[in-house]
């Protein structure tokens, strides 16, 4: 596959696949390395520094939880929010998109609407009004991010879907007696893959920053479970005398979402030829 | 013999922000049971869009009025689902750009397997059985191997041959071929048109033929309907219309066909001017700007199609025999 070639002659995506591998792998074994639990209040050592004193390699906060492993708890948190949500956004985004574009004419119309009027509410306040509606567990933030999130994806599946509608192997699939419904699943949704999958991937540290963000206001993860966005908010006050509160949760969001973005553009570009 | 595909007053229409654009005005057309019907007229003159409208394959903005009759039931404006009860089975089709009418990502069995599942309540291993002895029928090499390719593996003329196999998966009774070969480069469509025969003459099923190209419809059909700006202006045998079109634009069709003994220097006949604007008010003859023939009458009224002797009918006021 020439895709696969040009993304592995792309040092950059390549070297940022690895880093997400690597981070990956870290957040998911690192918290087994380290003798210290997530929740475990070390009195001894309230806001270390990070070194070799009581295995606190990255120092602890001011209650004195190992910071290392919560960076690591908080990395997971992070990635499987931005990978459910993203998935909850593809999978809405896509069917909805794909109705619309494919049978176009009035219903098409109604469901733009409803995407435009859906988008012009603040995404936050909507956040809001469903955590407090449905409160507060890891599994309704995936689904409030996610289901706030499908409203670009589906505007792009229509998009897709209305120049592949136009192409002859549908003519030819409606005129060989397939059904609608069959059309789409079978002979449209497959053609978007490419373009949504790129989408996707940039979807992700979009996601990834946005739960940081409502962390950060106090929406997101509860304790004693974190995610980078709780992390930083926590270090975020202490940082100017406990700078690397702020620095371990920061460099790995960071280094998360530029690795992210890199990967995303290096696929964009190995999938369309066009962009030169 | 009652036909068993009836086209009768068959207007299609696309409204556009200036206007309605008519495709097609009042055509008809019948085809018997094992008949092989041609039609042939320029771009633009209605082929495509009176079969399309047949098939239930208009767009949005289209809308048909009128009457098709297939197996004597009316199947114009019926909803998609009772529709495809006889699309892809009975009545099938075949376009004109294989390279573009097969869907990419889907093997070529897979391809063929989904109608007979859809058409025939087999399940996909039969299925697969039967798609491979239709590709033996279309005269596929290695035809077990096609069945694992994919479209963008194969030729155009082999994936041509893929999309008759498909139409006649099911054993239709009408076929209906749109520019089938025009896509495809000359030697191949010699082969396409030679197995079109010998598909029709094995299984007795009608086809309904489009083509711009004379040549190619008149080694096949029975009888030829020739269209101009969405109207039939004659429709005869095949024999008929060759030896004694009556039409002039039909004989100046004719004239267009290469002459092989003609000198070299010789210049290539072609017909002057443009087809008419569909957005336009019809207003006597619409081929009468382009005619050599036309006098004040051929501006002013419209002619209609009229009977000539031998099963032959033409609308022209000043018919080239009289």
């Amino acid at each position: 596959m020439s895709a696969l070639r040009r993304l592995r002659s792309n040092p950059a995506a390549v070297a940022a696949l690895g880093v997400i591998l690597l981070l990956i792998a870290i957040a998911l074994v690192g918290p087994w390395l380290s003798p210290n639990d997530i929740a475990a209040l070390d009195w001894a050592h309230v806001a270390a520094e990070p070194g070799l004193v009581g295995a606190h390699w990255f120092g602890t906060d001011r209650l004195g939880r190992d910071l290392f492993v919560r960076t690591l708890d908080g990395t997971r948190m992070s990635m499987a929010v931005g990978l459910a949500a993203s998935a909850i956004s593809l999978f809405i985004g896509i069917a909805y998109g794909a109705v619309a574009g494919y049978l176009g004419g009035r219903t098409d119309h109604v469901m733009m609407r409803v995407i435009e009027v859906l988008s012009g509410l603040p995404l936050v306040f909507f956040v809001i009004f469903l955590t407090v509606v449905f409160g507060r567990s890891r599994y309704v933030l995936f689904l409030t991010i996610g289901a706030v999130g499908w409203l670009s994806m589906a505007r792009i599946v229509r998009g897709q879907t209305l120049s592949i509608r136009r192409r002859e192997f549908i003519e030819a699939a409606v005129a060989s007696g397939a059904g609608t419904g069959r059309i789409i699943a079978k002979h449209v949704v497959p053609n978007l893959l490419g373009s949504v999958i790129v989408y996707a991937t940039l979807t992700v540290p979009q996601i990834i920053l946005f739960e940081s963000f409502l962390s950060f206001l106090g929406l997101g993860v509860q304790e004693p479970h974190s995610s980078l966005g709780t992390l930083i908010a926590e270090g975020a006050g202490e940082m100017e005398a406990a700078p690397w509160m702020l620095l371990v949760p920061g460099t790995f969001l960071a280094a998360l979402l530029l690795c992210l973005n890199i990967f995303g553009d290096g696929l964009r570009d190995a999938l369309d030829v066009k962009e030169g | 013999m009652t036909p068993v595909f009836a086209i009768e007053n068959l207007s299609v229409e696309f409204a556009r922000a200036d206007g309605t654009v008519a495709a097609v005005r009042a055509a008809s057309l019948a085809v018997r049971p094992g008949e092989c019907v041609g039609i042939v007229g320029e771009s633009g003159s209605g082929k495509t869009q009176m079969l399309m409208a047949a098939m239930g394959l208009l767009g949005n903005g289209a809308r048909a009025s009128g009457s098709v009759r297939f197996e004597e039931r009316e199947i114009l404006g019926l909803p998609a689902a009772q529709l495809n009860r006889v699309r892809g089975s009975r009545l099938t089709m075949v376009f004109q750009d294989p390279m573009t009418a097969l869907t990419p990502h889907l093997r070529i069995g897979t391809q063929l397997a989904e109608v007979l599942v859809r058409h025939r309540q087999v399940t996909w291993r039969d299925a697969e059985q039967r798609a491979l002895r239709i590709l033996e029928r279309v005269r596929i090499s290695e035809p077990r191997r096609r069945l694992r390719q994919y479209p963008h593996e194969l030729s155009g003329g082999l994936r041509q041959r893929v999309m008759i196999g498909m139409s006649l998966l099911c054993e239709p009774s009408v076929l209906i071929a749109d520019e089938p070969t025009t896509a495809l480069d000359v030697t191949v469509q010699m082969h396409i048109i030679d197995l079109l025969r010998s598909m029709r003459e094995e299984s007795r099923m009608a086809i309904v033929l489009v083509s711009h190209d004379l040549g190619v419809v008149a080694g096949l059909a029975e009888r030829i309907y020739v269209m101009y700006a969405g109207r039939v202006v004659e429709t005869a045998r095949t024999g008929r219309i060759l030896a004694g079109a009556e039409h002039p634009y039909t004989a100046g069709l004719l004239a267009c066909v290469p002459d092989l003994d003609a000198p070299r220097r010789a210049r290539m006949p072609s017909l002057a001017g443009q087809p008419p604007d569909p957005t336009g008010i019809e207003r006597g003859c619409a081929f009468a700007p382009r005619c050599e023939r036309a006098q004040e009458r051929c501006h002013v009224e419209r002619p209609l199609l009229r009977d000539r002797p031998e099963d032959h009918q033409v609308a022209c006021h000043f018919p080239l025999s009289a």
